[in-house]
């Protein structure tokens, strides 16, 4: 197995589209591409930094001031966890603990070990790098969750003077740092996961040109885990394969994909 | 690594005369993994089969019968729906004579009390209403014309790329989850009860779930051509 730029190729990570080396912009989506963005990692790594240091003040200042009529006071996101588990609401603590602090914490530090992986090699495989990415990506938005509770509570309780509850600065802070670590996590290109795996051919440097696609064919099989029979189809046995075209009823397209 | 990108660099500008002796053709029957940049000849699987990366398990292709039509029923669902759950309370509340609801709006809008955390307001806005209805939107006017075969709307790949680029600060079903756990946190305070937004948002968490699991990149891209 090759990747794009072993052959002389890019890739266009959109529209996952094979361009020939030197093509600046995508023909098919007009996606700027470029086999490594030379930068990625600064630009990972400053993202970081700023999310870093939104996410200080974040746990400093309150995320919540309520007013009630015996009390008036204001919580942080930790302190506002542990007010609830006093109550007895573990649960839901436990929820907001894990939104607010351990998935912040744990995704700090799993784009810097993505990012020290590239950079002076990891002992975890690249695939378990790349799901590790993959889970940054999906979770890192959830974080956003204590957010949105504390635009809820605000909007919703404001009863005048038995009860109210406004905002704190420290939701400002804590959105724009799950922004700018969404940022981070998505600026890390996981090709480079696998650009270690796979060094320039040994046999003859591939600034010749990526030559006859024949000679990649054997060992690109995709795999079907859902096909009846075969678990994996060649190319040849495919070309014979008529798929329905997802778009349309095939009776009704009039051009014929070939 | 520095040292294999400034290779990249090198080499590009000596290829053009190895790729011009190559069809364009071949290129445009391959298909590049995007999380790993191993290349494959595609092969089109059948509708509700997988193509998967054979290095990293990135699925690459995985296509519906008839996804596109399919697509464009949940994106009018999900922009009815979103329209109709602005409007009406999420979550009402009631103490001793006093009582309140709450709009997704007036959630959204809940920081412009305070100059700094206006902006804030705006943004959660987006995040919750505008940026799903900006997707299904989106989806609607690349789709249509595909599922009527004719040709793809002027800008069609750019609102795309657009709609995938947003997908990831589509948050409406964040904010359902975060109702849920606003109603347990004020429970001991007041009374709370879900309003009919806050159905119409959990049946919206379902059909984004949906919608993502019918769309497949690599089909549409196809479909919409070079
Ligand atoms: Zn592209
Ligand atoms: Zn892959």
């Amino acid at each position: 197995m090759k990747s794009a730029r072993q052959m002389g190729l890019v890739a266009c990570q959109y529209c996952t589209r094979v361009w020939p080396g030197e093509t600046k912009i995508c023909g098919r989506c007009g996606h700027h591409i470029r086999s490594r963005d030379p930068v990625s990692l600064q630009k990972v790594w400053a993202l970081w930094t700023v999310g870093m240091m939104c996410y200080i003040p974040a746990n400093i200042y309150p995320m919540l001031a309520t007013e009630t009529l015996v009390s008036s006071q204001k919580n942080t996101i930790v302190g506002g966890a542990l007010e609830l588990g006093r109550h007895g609401a573990w649960g839901i603590a436990i929820v907001i603990l894990v939104a607010s602090v351990l998935i912040p914490v744990g995704k700090f530090m799993a784009i810097a070990a993505l990012a020290f992986g590239v950079t002076s090699g990891s002992r975890l495989k690249p695939h378990t790098r790349q799901i590790l990415h993959e889970i940054v990506e999906y979770v890192g938005r959830w974080s956003m969750i204590d957010v949105f509770v504390v635009a809820i509570l605000s909007s919703l309780v404001q009863l005048g003077s038995v009860a109210s509850i406004h905002p704190g600065r420290a939701s400002l802070y804590f959105a724009l740092s799950v922004f700018f670590t969404m940022l981070s996590a998505q600026a890390f290109d996981s090709r480079l996961i696998w650009d270690a795996d796979a060094p320039p051919e040994p046999d003859g440097p591939p600034v010749k040109g990526f030559g006859p696609v024949s000679q990649i064919t054997p060992d690109t099989t995709f795999d079907f885990p859902f096909s009846a029979g075969a678990a994996t189809l060649t190319v040849a046995s495919a070309t014979e394969r008529r798929a329905e075209p997802p778009f349309s009823d095939p009776q009704t397209r009039k051009d014929s994909p070939t | 690594m520095t040292r294999d990108m400034t290779q990249t660099d090198d080499r590009t500008p000596q290829t053009p005369g190895a790729i011009q002796g190559h069809a364009p053709a071949d290129l445009a029957g391959m298909i590049a993994c995007p999380r790993c940049d191993a290349v494959f000849r595609a092969i089109e699987p059948a509708p509700n089969q997988r193509a998967i990366c054979t290095r990293c398990h990135h699925v690459l292709i995985a296509p519906r019968r008839r996804a596109g039509k399919r697509i464009i029923a949940v994106s009018m669902s999900v922009l009815i729906l979103l329209v109709a759950a602005s409007a009406y309370p999420f979550l009402s509340i009631a103490t001793t004579g006093l009582s309140n609801s709450s709009s997704i709006l007036d959630a959204a809008l809940a920081f412009t009390s305070d100059g700094l955390l206006a902006a804030l307001s705006f943004v959660l806005a987006g995040l919750i209403v505008f940026i799903p209805a900006a997707r299904a939107v989106l989806s609607i006017y690349v789709l249509a014309p595909l599922v009527l075969d004719r040709d793809a709307f002027p800008g069609a790949p750019f609102a795309f790329r657009l709609s995938e680029h947003l997908r990831p600060w589509s948050m409406a079903e964040i904010f359902a989850i975060g109702c849920a756990v606003a109603l347990i946190k004020v429970a001991d305070l007041a009374t709370v009860s879900f309003g009919p937004a806050f159905w119409m948002f959990a049946l919206l968490v379902l059909l984004v779930v949906v919608q993502d699991n019918l769309a497949c990149r690599y089909s549409i891209w196809k479909a919409l051509g070079e």
